[in-house]
């Protein structure tokens, strides 16, 4: 018994003894929020050593479960980056901090048709410094169309009898359908949007599936011809399975941006403002970029990266690909009310 | 008849052991499959261990629940044992209120403890390691206080009130008497007390504070984008971890010192 006392207090105070090394700590701090996955480890401890300024990092899944966190208010965040319509609400809120982005020594490295895109959300530039971007598109086996896939129409015509994977996610499910019918994807007209919601129901018989993360692993595997994706997901996917490519259709489609917003508990905001031109900077954004694989709006890190992925549409989005996109920016009460309904009715269809 | 009942027993056990190990079966094999997709096999491959122990987030992680889990185990175990001992004491009433008290936590759902533990320390402290560690603290010691109190409750007190008339102070008697009879309840607790830290992701999710992640709210946090392979090598290392755990917990509760020892020993 006494033994195994002993033995417990000497490991414990093995343990303790561990956590007390470490390098000296600093004497300010930032509290950073973003979503898992979405920072190289590493670009922290860089900016801790280059700066001196330590960081406290927080990671979130969604949009809804960051919000979630950040207004409970138990933390209190300097930093947050979450997605278009998230900091749109923020701002709204008034939780954001106006940052003067132009004594940002790297701010400039974003380019300019981002800054156009933020202003969907943001839209004197005064908050959000957009940090990733993407597009929703369709991911096809090469091997299993005929001819160029280059429009939402092939997944409406008909011509791909059940095997088509669409999302199981009412808002991307009927931007796609908007886009392809011409309508704004941020419509609140319930005309259009039963428009869409008719072409959905007739299109249910050539529907495999409606999934989400799963949509990318099916064309991979080979199961479907076709899915559905976010860009980021379709560039995982070509890297399991070389035949397979990526269209943003000529419709247009949606894009969606994370940006980071200083928020107004922020105290340091010279060091918040150091975090965020660090994140601008060509090497780092070139680390976070090969962490994360998304599109990066960091146009030093485009010029420099290799021609494969400068050609890619899931990395590299042309102006043409993004002429017809739109961000999509929070709807209504009563609008989510009239989508819950129509997508519901949708998923009750028995088709046919 | 006995042997219609064995088949059964039999057929029961195999489908146990099948729903709930096929899955860690399936995530053990996949930790050492070298392609990183779910469906294919690309052979067996050591490098997503490898890629684990070089990953200094995870390390931190781990340290983080090492460090909680012996931290409030240990803190636990003495308040529990203290506790219990205290409970054994009482009168009926006062030990079936206490015991009451002592069963709410572990009833309760974890979402309801977690963020009533949040709504309480945001008011006073300011969440980080420390409100993890005393929340950790406090749904552990109920844990300690139950597997503690069957060994009380077998206790001959005769030998503790023998020890007494011989001249034995109250804490030495504690101590050389009362302490080796209800050792392996203690020491039960303990691992009980370390397990359920190391499970646990609700609680700490509502009141951990900035930068401070245990494995598996980490875990959460890396799962947005797909589940890495390296994952599945460190499920695979905790599930080995619990699992030793408990062969211990069971050898140590299992074999408990009858009295004649004890006399043996105090002679």
């Amino acid at each position: 018994m006494k033994k195994v006392i002993y033995a417990a207090a000497i490991l414990l105070f093995g343990i303790f003894a561990l956590g007390g090394c470490g390098k000296e700590e600093p004497k300010e701090y930032l509290t950073v929020f973003n979503y898992g996955e979405y920072m190289d480890p590493d670009v922290i401890d860089q900016f801790t050593e280059e700066t001196g300024i330590g960081i406290k990092y927080e990671e979130a899944l969604t949009p809804e479960e960051l919000y979630a966190k950040y207004s409970s208010g138990a933390i209190s965040y300097d930093l947050v980056c979450s997605s278009d319509y998230m900091i749109q609400r923020l701002i709204q809120e008034g939780e954001a901090q106006k940052v003067d982005f132009s004594s940002m020594e790297y701010a400039d490295n974003i380019g300019d048709r981002f800054w156009e895109f933020s202003r969907a959300f943001d839209p004197n530039n005064e908050y959000a410094l957009p940090y990733f971007y993407g597009t929703i598109g369709i991911l096809y086996d090469t091997t299993k169309v005929n001819g160029p896939i280059d429009s939402w129409g092939v997944l409406f015509d008909g011509s791909y009898k059940n095997d088509i994977i669409m999302q199981n996610s009412q808002r991307d499910t009927f931007m796609i359908t908007l886009k392809y019918l011409g309508y704004s994807l941020n419509t609140s007209d319930e005309g259009e949007l039963r428009e869409a919601q008719e072409l959905l129901i007739k299109q249910k018989p050539d529907v495999q599936a409606y999934l989400v993360d799963e949509a990318r692993d099916e064309v991979v595997a080979g199961n479907a011809a076709m899915a559905v994706v976010y860009s980021g997901e379709a560039y995982l996917g070509h890297e399991y399975n070389e035949n397979l490519a990526y269209v943003v259709p000529k419709e247009g489609s949606n894009v969606w941006i994370d940006s980071w917003i200083v928020t107004k508990n922020c105290k340091n905001i010279e060091a918040a403002q150091k975090f965020l031109d660090f994140l601008c900077r060509e090497d780092i954004a070139t680390k976070n970029f090969e962490y994360i694989y998304y599109s990066t709006p960091n146009e030093a890190v485009v010029a420099n990266m290799d021609e494969e992925l400068k050609n890619d549409p899931a990395i590299t989005p042309t102006e043409e690909d993004m002429r017809n996109c739109e961000v999509c920016t929070q709807i209504d009460e009563d609008v989510v009310t009239l989508y819950n309904e129509l997508w519901k009715e949708l998923k009750a269809d028995g088709g046919e | 008849m006995v042997r219609l009942k064995n088949v059964f027993m039999k057929c029961y056990l195999a489908l146990i052991l099948l729903f709930l190990y096929a899955p860690i079966f399936v995530l053990i094999v996949l930790s050492f499959n070298d392609s990183r997709s779910r469906v294919t096999w690309g052979g067996f491959t050591l490098r997503w261990y490898s890629a684990l122990f070089s990953n200094r987030q995870i390390l931190e992680a781990l340290r983080t629940t090492l460090f909680l889990g012996l931290g409030s185990a240990a803190i636990a175990t003495v308040i529990g044992t203290l506790g219990a001992v205290g409970i054994q004491a009482m009168r009926r009433r006062g030990y079936q209120i206490a015991m009451s008290v002592t069963n709410i936590p572990i009833l309760n759902a974890d979402i309801v403890t977690g963020i009533a533990m949040m709504l309480w320390f945001v008011r006073f402290i300011p969440l980080g390691f420390g409100s993890v560690l005393i929340a950790h603290i406090t749904f552990n010691i109920p844990y300690v206080i139950l597997s503690v109190m069957p060994k009380l409750k077998s206790l001959n007190l005769s030998i503790y009130e023998a020890a007494r008339d011989l001249g034995a102070g109250g804490v030495y008697a504690f101590f050389h008497i009362v302490l080796p009879q209800i050792g392996s309840g203690i020491l039960a607790g303990f691992f009980m007390a370390l397990t359920m830290s190391l499970d646990d992701f609700v609680i700490t999710y509502f009141t951990k504070g900035a930068g401070v992640n245990t494995l598996s709210t980490m875990i959460y946090g890396e799962i947005r984008k797909g589940i890495k392979p390296e994952m599945y090598a460190l499920s695979t290392l905790l599930f080995a971890v619990i699992f030793v755990i408990l062969l211990l917990f069971n050898l140590l509760s299992g074999k408990g010192k009858n009295t004649e020892d004890i006399i043996e020993r105090s002679r």
